[in-house]
């Protein structure tokens, strides 16, 4: 047969690739051409490219493996430009396109040029087995250094360093059925399932559907199988009730029947989406499916046989050489020698034999095989060698020869003589494990089945298992299966499925021999003299490895993998864990079952962040929520902090001389604008909820500390909110509107936990008060202008008298503020003479404006949240949630006047402050802290210490919880927490600091400007 | 996507529009006053937390913002009814025979794990 002189490997004909266009692509920096329909994988076996990466830990080289989802080794580096670097791509799964380029992961630098000998040859000895605690976890520091080479070497690939150009998608859905695995079993049940009227979803990982029927020899209703393939795709898509999703891999069953399902849009086309009309694709899409019924089809996938040297490049599962050959026409060597434990990977030496290649010879573990497959092996010449199996495979970069020997399974030994056969390929089947992830993430443990030789699942309500999943391996028994499981699941939920929608094709019917237990071949050295016989490719796992790990007293797999790092690779282990069990049950001498079983977890194969992330990123990340002065804040030069989704202006730094105002200086000039002209300060963001009804009052009365029976229409009062264990929860204002009418506010973060508190305590406790509570934050908008001029100029645009008589601290009036409807409250967070304006949101820019106009002559400065910290807590005025953290009570903020004890109602929070621990003297109690040396600030959150001499760890006594410089003492100081503080004034404590430094503060009251409060109150 | 059935608006909602509030059927003592320090501490501080029927208050916060009560199994994660404030469970611990689930879905039986015997319904 000739061969494509570009691509030595390609067949002249077969498979389903398209010969007559030639793709381009790039491996390691070298240019290669492909066809469409090929993958990744199978366009560099077509050009020979034996060596795909180098092994994690020995430097090992290592050539493909698979054709699927259990590819070890072939994981690749995608990516023509830094951003859209992908790492983890099991080129395998990865659809071939014109310019992709492609590198080994773990090759660095150069796959085919050993620089990583030094680890190599270090290898044996430097990295046994539990290699990370036994070396790297004795010197920590040196684990620095090891990781970031080991990391760069192990295969985990890198991520982009610039931002992704594409976008992702998550995608909601309900069905009634959905199919996972579009293999016979799996298209089987979608149409029995389909047919009866049900939703279905079909989800496929693969390029095309059709899974083992598309390199499959059998035949079905008297045609090659994957011509069955197209009718029933055919039959599917023509139906609205079924979705099909090829490129889609169900990587995670959830609770409920939550399946995850990561469709690949674009990565068979590019390595960034195309753009169409302008508009760019989603490069995948997460299908997030609530399902009614699952129906698990994922098939089997093949063991390799652990042998001698078994990772040399040319060493390839039987079924990967059948597909690559018949799905792809790619044939990957030329003298093959199949090793095996059953029939079905005889269809590899026919395949091969039928491509017009040799086979050089067969050698099969079982003493007596038969079976249709192996008779037509045999009529074709070909060399069966019973009772035997190659024990170890020979060359440097590729496979050039195979040691067959006969072997004793039960006594693992070789018994007979070492033939030596030439070859360049090997294929080797230890026979078939049901793909059983999926059915594990649902938590139900699978079980030892003896007669498969394999684990089959225990699923869970609302999911079936079928075909190879569960161990059903001859075709004709899998459609059946499959169409009954299809059947199941659409009665389960309420759908009539007629005998005739079961129907299926007929196959031919091929008798297979029983397969023998075979797993870790033996040789003629002990295992741990022998050469190394890989169980875990991609994380470099011997059988040595694991017989040392079970003599050093490792019992149970799941040590022994965390011991080994067996399964703990990218592809979790999907072709060696069987084995890797097999073998530490042989050392341990007992059963596999005993050892223990296989627990997988999501996700199936890696996803991308992209992928998980979707639409949640950049600015759809979390809601932004702006005031209704937002645009003003950003045209003066606003900085903006975020206070909860609440982007609030933080300090406005003016351009002086040429140069823009540092915070410091901002604030300075702000905090000295307020409390000797006027500011002004957008609080819109506080929250507020208005509360009417009859029970209003008594309501109010409940939830908060203080009293509330008298407070007259008109008046405002400051209110403190506990939990009922006694802690303060939240602050805030609370206005009389009307006899049943308030208006409560919250801090700005506390807002929608307070509504729900209130409703819980009405709706759960108290539902015979008659109350109804309505946010309305976003209705109103509050400016406060405060300051010694504040009269002032509110004056000149309001018709409410403001007289200090007439319109009292704590009062509110209701009037036109620059002719729109306000209420005005005199409230002060700053202890300057102040007054919070609140318009109909929509007008609050005018009146902001409008109070610009007219504020110029009195130096009205607009001031931000750091300048309004300063101010409040220069007068001691907490933050809930700064100056409190839930474990602070009234008492201990010294704020005995809002404690109505002698309430009638026991309040929320009452009893809880009698309790001992409440009533402790040695409580942390909030105190103010001047620093000995006024240049100091202190940090927030430093910890308190009474004695600096003692040694560490030191007894830590309280701790900053509010710390600026004030302008107007000209001094950094701060609030505190500090054991029984309260009793402490004028003492004085120490703050550590990190760098050995120790602060010295003295314990003074927590009002430092204008204690007696004559400054608001003029 | 998972779909809880809101019994005051009488219809299933996402579960986005939900959250859970903790153990149901607490009630605050009348006279708290007249609590000894340790039964006020167990009413502050002790929950539940049973291998199997839990009673759940949750709230309808994006929806109706009403709380109500959910009886969900805390191994099989299963809703098994939800209902108003103010009303009992017809599944407990005690009575545990599952009827249809009060998670949206044309079938009743929805996903749950296989519950061993008594394990499952131990409070
Ligand atoms: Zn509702």
């Amino acid at each position: 047969m000739s061969q494509s002189t570009k691509q030595p490997n390609r067949l002249a004909a077969g498979g389903s690739v398209d010969r007559t266009r030639t793709l381009k692509f790039t491996f390691n920096g070298q240019a290669y051409t492909g066809h469409p329909g090929d993958t990744l994988a199978s366009a560099l076996l077509a050009n020979g490219v034996d060596l795909v990466n180098r092994s994690f830990k020995y430097s090992r080289p290592r050539g493909i493996v698979a054709a699927g989802a259990e590819e070890p080794n072939a994981v690749m580096q995608l990516g023509a430009s830094e951003a859209t670097q992908v790492p983890n791509v099991r080129a395998t799964q990865q659809a071939l396109y014109d310019g992709l380029v492609a590198y080994s992961t773990n090759g660095w630098p150069d796959v085919q040029k050993d620089l990583m000998s030094w680890i190599g040859k270090l290898g044996a000895p430097f990295m046994p087995p539990g290699f990370y605690y036994k070396t790297f976890m004795a010197p920590a520091s040196m684990w620095m250094t090891y990781e970031k080479y080991i990391r760069k070497t192990a295969g985990l690939g890198r991520s982009p360093s610039e931002p992704d150009p594409d976008i992702y998608d998550h995608m909601n859905r309900h069905c009634d059925v959905l199919v996972i695995g579009g293999g016979p079993a799996g298209l089987a049940a979608a149409l029995s399932a389909a047919r009866s009227g049900a939703r279905v979803i079909v989800a496929d990982e693969q390029e095309a559907m059709g899974g083992s029927l598309l390199d499959s020899r059998d035949r079905l209703d008297d045609q090659p199988a994957h011509a069955w393939v197209t009718t029933a795709l055919e039959e599917l898509a023509a139906r609205d009730n079924v979705t099909l999703l090829t490129r889609t891999t169900a990587n995670g069953y959830h609770d409920h029947n939550f399946v995850t399902l990561h469709e690949r849009r674009t990565e068979h086309l590019a390595d960034s989406a195309p753009t169409i009309e302008g508009r760019r694709q989603p490069r995948s899409r997460l299908h997030r499916v609530r399902a009614g019924q699952v129906v698990l089809a994922t098939g089997t996938h093949e063991r390799p046989l652990v042998y001698g040297n078994n990772d040399l490049p040319g060493n390839l599962l039987a079924g990967a050489v059948s597909t690559y050959i018949r799905r792809y026409g790619v044939i990957p060597g030329r003298k093959l020698v199949l090793t095996t434990s059953n029939d079905h990977a005889y269809r590899a030496a026919l395949d091969w034999h039928e491509a017009g290649h040799e086979v050089v010879a067969i050698a099969d573990a079982r003493e007596a095989p038969e079976g249709e497959l192996v008779e037509q092996a045999r009529k074709h010449g070909i060399r069966v060698i019973a009772g035997s199996a190659i024990i170890e495979a020979t060359g440097s970069k590729r496979v050039s020869g195979a040691r067959v020997a006969r072997i004793d399974r039960d006594g693992f030994k070789v018994v007979g003589p070492v033939e030596t056969l030439d070859c360049d390929t090997i294929a080797s089947s230890g026979g078939y494990s049901p793909v059983i992830h999926l059915a594990s993430h649902t938590g139900a443990r699978p079980t030892w089945n003896e007669e498969v030789l394999g684990f089959v699942p225990h699923t869970v309500k609302g999911v079936t298992t079928t075909g190879g999943a569960r161990g059903v391996y001859p075709l004709a028994d899998v459609l059946a299966d499959g169409a009954e499981a299809g059947a199941v699941a659409a009665t389960a939920m309420g759908f009539e499925v007629a005998t005739e929608a079961r129907h299926v094709p007929q196959a031919t019917v091929v008798t297979e021999g029983a397969a023998c237990a075979l797993y870790q071949v033996p040789h003629e050295k002990p295992t741990l003299r022998a050469p190394k016989q890989f169980v875990d490719l991609q994380n470099d796992v011997t059988a040595a490895a694991i017989e040392l790990a079970t003599r050093e007293g490792f019992e149970s797999i799941e040590h022994v993998k965390r011991y080994t790092a067996m399964g703990f690779g990218t592809d979790q282990g999907k072709l060696g864990n069987i084995n890797g069990m097999a073998i530490a049950a042989r050392c341990l001498g007992k059963s596999i079952p005993e050892v223990g079983t296989t627990v997988f977890r999501p996700n199936y194969t890696p996803v991308t962040f992209g992928a998980v992330v979707g639409r949640h990123c950049r600015e759809l990340f979390d809601p932004e929520r702006y005031t209704a002065m937002h645009q003003w804040h950003v045209e003066h030069g606003a900085e903006f902090e975020d206070v909860g989704q609440w982007k609030r202006p933080w300090y406005y730094p003016r351009r002086v001389n040429g140069r823009l105002e540092s915070m410091h200086e901002a604030v300075v000039r702000e905090c000295r604008a307020v409390r000797e002209h006027v500011g002004i300060l957008d609080a819109s963001t506080l929250g507020k909820i208005d509360i009417q009804g009859p029970g209003a009052r008594e309501f109010l009365g409940r939830v908060y500390t203080n009293k509330w029976a008298k407070l007259a229409p008109g008046r405002v009062r400051y209110g403190l909110m506990c939990k009922d264990d006694g802690m303060v929860m939240d602050d805030g204002t609370t206005s009389c509107l009307g006899e049943n009418h308030f208006l409560m506010t919250t801090t700005t973060g506390g807002a929608a936990a307070v509504l729900e508190w209130l409703e819980m305590w009405h709706q759960t406790e108290w539902p015979e008060l008659d109350v109804y509570f309505t946010s309305v934050t976003d209705h109103w908008a509050t400016m406060t202008v405060t300051g010694p001029e504040a009269r002032k100029l509110l004056a000149e645009i309001t018709d409410i008298d403001l007289d200090r008589e007439s319109f009292k601290f704590m009062d509110w009036r209701e009037g036109r503020v620059a002719d729109v409807p306000a209420r005005v409250f005199r409230i002060s967070f700053t202890g300057e003479l102040a007054f919070e304006i609140n318009v109909q949101a929509n007008y609050a820019m005018h009146v902001w404006k409008t109070l610009f106009e007219h504020g110029d002559k009195y130096g009205l400065t607009p001031y931000g949240t750091e300048t309004m910290h300063v101010l409040r807590a220069e007068k001691g005025f907490i933050i809930a949630g700064q100056d409190t953290d839930g474990s602070v009570t009234p008492e201990d903020l010294g704020m005995h006047w809002a404690i109505g004890y002698d309430k009638p109602f026991p309040w929320i929070g009452k009893r809880a402050l009698s309790r001992s621990d409440t009533r402790r003297t040695d409580r942390k109690q909030l105190v103010g802290l001047k620093p000995r040396n006024p240049e100091v600030v202190l940090q927030e959150g430093a910890q308190i210490v009474f004695d600096p001499q003692q040694t560490i760890p030191m007894t830590m006594v309280g701790h900053v919880t509010s710390s600026y410089y004030s302008p107007t003492l000209e001094s950094g100081f701060a609030l505190a927490v500090v054991k029984g503080g309260h009793q402490r004034m004028g003492e004085t404590v120490y703050l550590p600091m990190v760098d050995g430094t120790i602060h010295e503060a003295e314990i003074v009251g927590t009002q430092f400007v204008d204690p007696e409060g004559a400054r608001q109150n003029v | 996507m998972f779909h809880i059935y809101c019994p005051y608006c009488e219809e299933y909602r996402e579960e986005e529009e939900f959250h859970p509030k903790g153990q149901a059927h607490l009630s605050r003592p009348e006279d708290p006053d007249d609590c000894s320090d340790e039964a006020w501490g167990d009413y502050l501080f002790f929950r539940d937390n049973p291998r199997g029927i839990h009673h759940e208050m949750w709230v309808h916060a994006q929806g109706c913002r009403k709380f109500f009560n959910i009886t969900r199994h805390t191994v099989t994660y299963e809703i098994l009814e939800t209902y108003k404030m103010g009303e009992q469970p017809t599944i407990t611990a005690e009575t545990n025979t599952a009827r249809p689930a009060a998670t949206a879905s044309s079938a009743d039986d929805r996903a749950a794990t296989e519950v061993k015997g008594a394990q499952g319904v131990q409070a």
